[in-house]
C-alpha cells in the first residue's frame, strides 16, 4: 500500500501553509498539488466534497481536510518533532488558543485590512483586544510552544505575514513593538526560524493579491461610513 | 499524569455545549460537582475562569480551567486515559474523521439550525430548513461510513462524534416542534433517526439530556428576551 503523502494547496493559502510547515518540520516527504481556486481540480472536489477547499492532505490514498485536523493527524502519525505538548492541560490550552486565533483574531484582522475609516478603526480596536490576550499568553516564553515551535505557533503563524502585508498596504503595523512587545518579538523569531522562513509565499505576489481583494471588497460592499 | 484533583463543571442544563463534557465525564466515571449558572447573570467564578469568552461550559480540574466544549471533551479523554472507554477513536485517521465532522457540526450545521429562528419570512425560513436538512443528509452518509454497522459513530460505545452531534438533538427537536417540521425524518435519515434514539437512551446521556418540552419552554423564554437562538460555544 502506498504511503505517499500529497498536499493540495494554493500558493497563498495561510491554512495550507500550516500543513507545509508541519510537514517540513517533521521532515515528511510529500508531493504538492497547486490548486487554482477559480478552477478547482476534480480531485480536490472529490477529496473534499463538503468544503471544496484547500488544504487537503492525502495519505495512503485517504483524504483529510481542515488544517488544524491535519496538524493533529500529522502529529499522531509521525512522532518525530512533536507539535502538541504531552501534558493534557497544555494540549487543551494550545487547542483553545488555536481556535481563538481562527475565530476571533483572524476575522478581526481581515476586516481591518479590508476596510477603512470608522469600520477599520472598530476592527482594529477589536483586533487589539484579541491580540492583547495572545500577548499575555506569551509571557515567559519564546514561542507559544515554549522553547521550540509547536502546534500553536504554526496555528498563529499567519499573523506574521499579515502584519507585514498590513504594514505595506496601510503604512502601519497592527502588532507593533510598543503595544505588543512579546507578540512582536515572537513574530520576528517565528518568521526567521529555520524551515518556517523558507515557506512564506512570495511577498511581492501576496501584497498585490490583498490590494486586489481590498478593492473588490470596496466595490461590492454597500456605502460605507 | 493527571492528578485526581477536584473536578467541577460550570454550566447550565439547557446548554447543548455543557452537555458534551458531562457525557464525557460520565463515560469516564469521573465524579464532578455541577455548578449551575443562573440565567441572565454570570457568576464571578465563570468570569474568572473564562475571561476570554465568559461562556459555559468551563471545566475546573484541580482549579485549572479548561474552556470550549470539544476541547474539554478531548481533555477528559487525555486526562483519564485508563478509565472507561476511549472517547476518541484509537486510529489517527478515524480521529481525523471524527474531528473533521465535529468541526463541520459546530461551524456549519449548528449555525444553520440557529439560522431557522433568525429567518424572516416564509421563503427564508424554508431555505433555512432546507439547509439543515441537507446537512443532516451529509451526516447520514457520514454515519453509514463511520459506524460501519455499529450502533454509534464511535463504534460500540458513545464517542467523540456521537457527543458532538448528539448534544444538539434536544435543540433540534425544539426546532422541529416550533416550526412544525420533521428534520430527523426516519424516511430521509433512517440511520441517524435510530442512532438518535440509542444515543439518548445511553446511560452516560439520559441523565443530562433535557426533555424537549422543558427545553421548548426555555426557548420561548429566551426568544422573547433576545429574538434570536443561542449563539454556539
Amino acid at each position: 500500500m502506498s504511503e505517499e503523502v500529497t498536499l493540495f494547496k494554493t500558493w497563498s493559502s495561510a491554512f495550507a501553509l500550516r500543513v507545509v510547515w508541519a510537514l517540513q518540520l517533521k521532515g515528511i516527504r510529500y508531493e504538492s498539488v497547486l490548486e487554482d481556486i477559480s478552477n478547482k481540480s476534480d480531485l480536490l472536489l472529490r477529496y473534499n466534497p463538503v468544503h471544496k477547499k484547500v488544504p487537503v492532505l492525502l495519505h495512503s490514498g485517504r483524504p483529510i481536510s481542515e488544517s488544524l485536523v491535519i496538524l493533529e493527524y500529522l502529529d499522531e502519525t509521525w512522532k518525530q518533532v512533536p507539535l502538541l505538548p504531552r501534558d493534557p492541560f497544555a494540549r487543551a490550552t494550545a487547542r483553545f488558543w488555536a481556535k481563538f486565533g481562527d475565530e476571533k483574531v483572524m476575522p478581526s484582522m481581515r476586516t481591518a485590512l479590508m476596510s477603512e475609516g470608522k469600520e477599520q478603526e472598530a476592527a482594529l480596536a477589536e483586533a487589539s483586544e484579541h491580540l492583547q490576550k495572545l500577548e499575555e499568553e506569551l509571557k515567559g516564553k519564546k514561542f507559544f510552544g515554549g522553547d521550540s515551535i509547536g502546534y500553536l505557533d504554526i496555528a498563529l503563524g499567519w499573523l506574521a505575514n499579515l502584519n507585514r502585508v498590513f504594514e505595506e498596504m496601510c503604512s502601519f503595523k497592527v502588532v507593533d513593538g510598543e503595544r505588543f512587545p512579546l507578540l512582536f518579538a515572537w513574530l520576528e523569531e517565528f518568521s526567521d526560524a529555520p524551515v518556517i522562513k523558507d515557506c512564506w509565499p512570495p511577498h511581492d505576489k501576496l501584497v498585490p493579491k490583498f490590494i486586489a481583494l481590498r478593492q473588490a471588497h470596496h466595490a461590492t460592499s454597500s456605502s460605507s461610513t | 499524569m493527571a492528578k485526581d484533583g477536584d473536578v467541577k463543571l460550570i454550566g447550565a442544563w439547557p446548554s447543548p455545549f455543557v452537555m458534551r463534557p458531562r457525557i464525557a465525564l460520565n463515560l469516564k466515571g469521573v465524579e464532578y460537582e455541577f455548578l449551575e449558572e443562573k440565567f441572565g447573570a454570570k457568576s464571578d467564578l465563570l468570569l474568572r475562569s473564562n475571561p476570554v469568552h465568559k461562556k459555559i461550559p468551563v471545566l475546573l480540574h484541580a482549579d485549572r480551567p479548561v474552556c470550549e466544549s470539544l476541547v474539554i471533551v478531548q481533555y477528559v479523554d487525555d486526562a483519564w486515559p485508563s478509565s472507561g472507554p476511549s472517547i476518541l477513536p484509537s486510529d489517527p485517521y478515524d480521529r481525523a474523521t471524527a474531528r473533521f465532522w465535529a468541526a463541520y457540526i459546530d461551524e456549519k450545521w449548528f449555525p444553520s439550525m440557529t439560522g431557522i429562528a433568525k429567518a424572516q419570512g416564509e421563503e427564508a425560513k424554508k431555505a433555512a430548513l432546507d439547509q439543515v436538512a441537507e446537512g443532516l443528509s451529509l451526516l447520514e452518509d457520514a454515519f453509514g461510513k463511520i459506524s460501519k454497522g455499529k450502533p454509534f459513530f464511535g463504534g460500540d460505545t458513545v464517542g467523540f462524534l456521537d457527543i458532538a452531534l448528539g448534544c444538539l438533538l434536544g435543540w433540534l427537536r425544539v426546532t422541529e416542534k416550533m416550526n412544525g417540521v420533521k428534520l430527523l425524518d426516519e424516511a430521509k435519515v433512517p440511520g441517524l433517526a435510530k442512532w438518535a434514539e440509542r444515543f439518548c437512551a445511553d446511560d452516560a446521556v439520559k441523565g443530562v439530556m433535557p426533555e424537549t418540552d422543558k427545553l421548548a419552554e426555555f426557548a420561548k423564554l429566551i426568544m422573547a428576551k433576545f429574538k434570536a437562538a443561542p449563539s454556539p460555544q
